[in-house]
């Protein structure tokens, strides 16, 4: 008879939203193999968006009634306030890019492939562009996708890191190669991420093993208590964050980790891609901000300007190379590298206010991203989304309504007053002024300057120029889509003026170490 | 001193490398079979390429693969599990049949959706 192991407490409280998602993500698998063709789309829609409900409910259960600032599964897994506040913020764009997927009037039966192994410009390919029916398995991976990413910014050691890294990964790629129509696009997009993205895990690897080599633990926590004793080698522990961060700034393409973020969000079925712009971005932020933080803040002198110059070239790659872009999938995905060097200036105030305006950040760009590609789904003309710019030309004319929402979602992007994108820029350059990193805010706001002339010139185009005669067409959007679009635009108007509730609960508390 | 085992391993895991390659040259019979020469893949003809698909292997081999790294790392678990079983428990036990429940959720969606069916 052997003696009990001593078995980790678990707070099943605490992680029942993760539990919940999970646990939809394998029911749906089961429905995929169960239920009839006809009634899959029904079932897992209904499936997805209760799960997401439920968990939210869980969630502020637990906010109300848990212990604060704990962790669980033997410190594996953070419970702190941060942790909490992107846990809500991943499952309401989450609902958001569901509602976008599940959409089946803009594009007749989905933006998503009906039948994935059909090879692309066969004549079975073009048969399928046209029947109704959709690859129903998007809804449990953008399940099994969102749990990881749930994971991925909650995990306190690395090894529970990189599970969640590949959980909330492997997903992606396989949603980026599902789109309806451009299958070859969609499915070059689906390699680049697959191959980048497998680089990336394995720098992310190395660095682990370097740390732990370093400091005999993969606990964020033990790391930063390792780096305070002296006699240890510095190029172990400077190599191993080097290599640790590329794979995390690849996740959130920061420049100039971001190679693949244009091929990738034009490749992408539009719905994936927001759920890409917008969920993938809060995860690989909220990781960047626990590993900074908790394991390298004690040694923060010695790193903190490389990381700047990486902010810099980050902000000004994506505001100069998002000029030259003529498609408009294209344009967001550079405007998102900008942001993502924005974000880093929050990041990289390493303190309680930069903690508060980077959650905050998140939540805003998250809910502006997501809405703006709901509206970049609705311009079509007869094969798919138009998403060349020179096709947006008087839209304003055509369809003031819809050119209106857009507008106000560009000029968000761009931080002017009154949207949210004004206040999440002003908190995070504000956190960056009180830390000290002055050259660095003078250079955000430089690049926030270049990327408004073209968010702008958009807008231009949009309101004074004359619709082309053979021009695309607005679709109605349907249920869903207009959920989506209401929501994200409600969201971004509800942060620009009344922001301080949302900025409270961002600061409610740091990391738990 | 602490690293001899290891030492042992590797000159006992090199040996037996050895030893079997030779064994065989020795005592093999050695029958010619055209067979013989040619490249192996899973039991199917390399070349020439077959003409349906445009020169691609059938997508079954893939879905076959896959099936077996899932069993394959189930086991992996399910060795030190059965070592251990005692001492974990009650809470042990439940989490291993978590564990095979979503293996035999994936393998009951190839399972029904014909995965498995060859023709």
């Amino acid at each position: 008879m052997t003696t009990p192991a001593s078995l980790p407490d678990i707070d099943y409280a605490g992680v029942a939203p993760v539990l919940i998602i999970l646990g939809a993500a394998c029911i749906g698998v089961l429905l995929e193999a169960f239920v009839p063709r006809s009634q899959r789309w029904a079932v897992q829609v209904v499936l997805s968006l209760l799960a997401i409900v439920v968990a939210a409910i869980a969630l502020g259960a637990y906010l109300y009634t848990g212990p604060q600032n704990t962790s669980t599964f033997a410190g594996s897994i953070a419970l702190d306030r941060p942790a909490l506040f992107l846990w809500g913020t991943l499952l309401a764009l989450g609902l958001g890019s569901i509602l976008l997927i599940a959409d089946r009037v803009v594009e007749p039966g989905g933006a998503f492939v009906a039948q994935a192994g059909i090879r692309p410009g066969t004549m079975l390919d073009k048969e399928q562009a046209n029947r109704s029916s959709m690859q129903t398995e998007v809804f449990p991976l953008a399940l099994f996708s969102l749990a990881g990413m749930m994971i991925f910014c909650s995990a306190n050691d690395l090894l529970s890191m990189f599970v969640a890294l590949e959980v909330l990964s492997l997903p992606l790629y396989l949603m980026c190669g599902l789109a309806r129509r451009r299958r070859l696009l969609s499915q070059e997009a689906a390699v680049k991420y697959f191959l980048l993205g497998a680089f990336a895990s394995a720098f992310f690897l190395y660095g682990v093993a370097l740390l732990y080599g370093y400091a005999n633990s993969v606990k964020l926590a033990d790391i930063a208590n390792a780096a305070g004793g002296t006699n240890r080698s510095d190029a172990l522990l400077f190599l191993g964050m080097g290599l640790l961060l590329i794979g995390l700034l690849f996740k959130g393409s920061v420049g100039p980790f971001h190679t693949w973020t244009p091929d990738v969000y034009q490749g992408a079925p539009t719905p994936m891609t927001a759920f890409m712009g917008a969920c993938t971005k809060v995860a690989a932020f909220g990781a960047i901000l626990r590993v900074l933080m908790v394991a390298f803040g004690s040694t923060h002198w010695e790193w903190q300007t490389i990381m700047w110059v990486v902010a810099g070239i980050s902000m000004l790659l994506g505001a100069i190379l998002g000029i030259t872009q003529t498609d408009v999938k294209r344009m967001i995905a550079y405007s998102s590298v900008a942001h993502a060097g924005f974000l880093l200036v929050g990041v990289l105030a390493l303190d309680g206010s930069g903690i508060r305006a980077t959650l905050f950040y998140l939540i805003s760009y998250g809910f502006t991203t997501i809405a703006a590609f709901g509206v970049v789904s609705l311009v079509r003309d007869g094969t798919g989304e138009s998403t060349s710019l020179s096709s947006w030309a008087g839209l304003g004319k055509r369809s003031p309504l819809l050119a209106g929402i857009f507008t106000f979602l560009l000029l968000a992007l761009a931080g002017i007053p009154l949207t949210s994108g004004f206040v999440s820029k002003f908190v995070v350059f504000a956190a960056g002024m009180s830390a000290g990193i002055t050259p660095l805010v003078v250079l955000g706001l430089i690049a926030s300057t270049i990327a408004a002339f073209f968010y702008l010139r958009v807008i231009v185009l949009m309101y004074f120029s004359e619709p082309a005669a053979d021009g695309p067409t607005v679709t109605l959007p349907g249920m869903y889509t207009t959920a989506a679009i209401t929501l994200g635009t409600l969201v971004t108007l509800l942060l620009g003026v009344y922001p301080s509730f949302m900025l409270d609960w961002a600061g409610t508390g740091g990391f738990v170490v | 001193m602490e690293y001899v085992p290891i030492l042992l391993l590797f000159v006992l895991g090199f040996g037996f490398a050895v030893f079997s390659v030779t064994i065989a040259e020795v005592t093999g019979p050695r029958r010619f079979n055209k067979a013989k020469q040619e490249g192996y893949e899973c039991g199917i003809e390399p070349s020439p390429q077959p003409v349906v698909g445009g020169g691609r292997m059938p997508v079954a081999y893939y879905l076959t693969a896959m099936l077996f790294i899932l069993f394959d790392i189930e086991m992996v678990f399910l060795y030190p599990f059965a070592v251990t079983a005692d001492a974990l428990g009650v809470f042990g036990l439940v989490e291993i049949v978590l564990f095979i429940a979503t293996v035999a959720f994936a393998y009951a969606y190839v399972w029904r959706r014909g995965g498995l069916d060859w023709n």
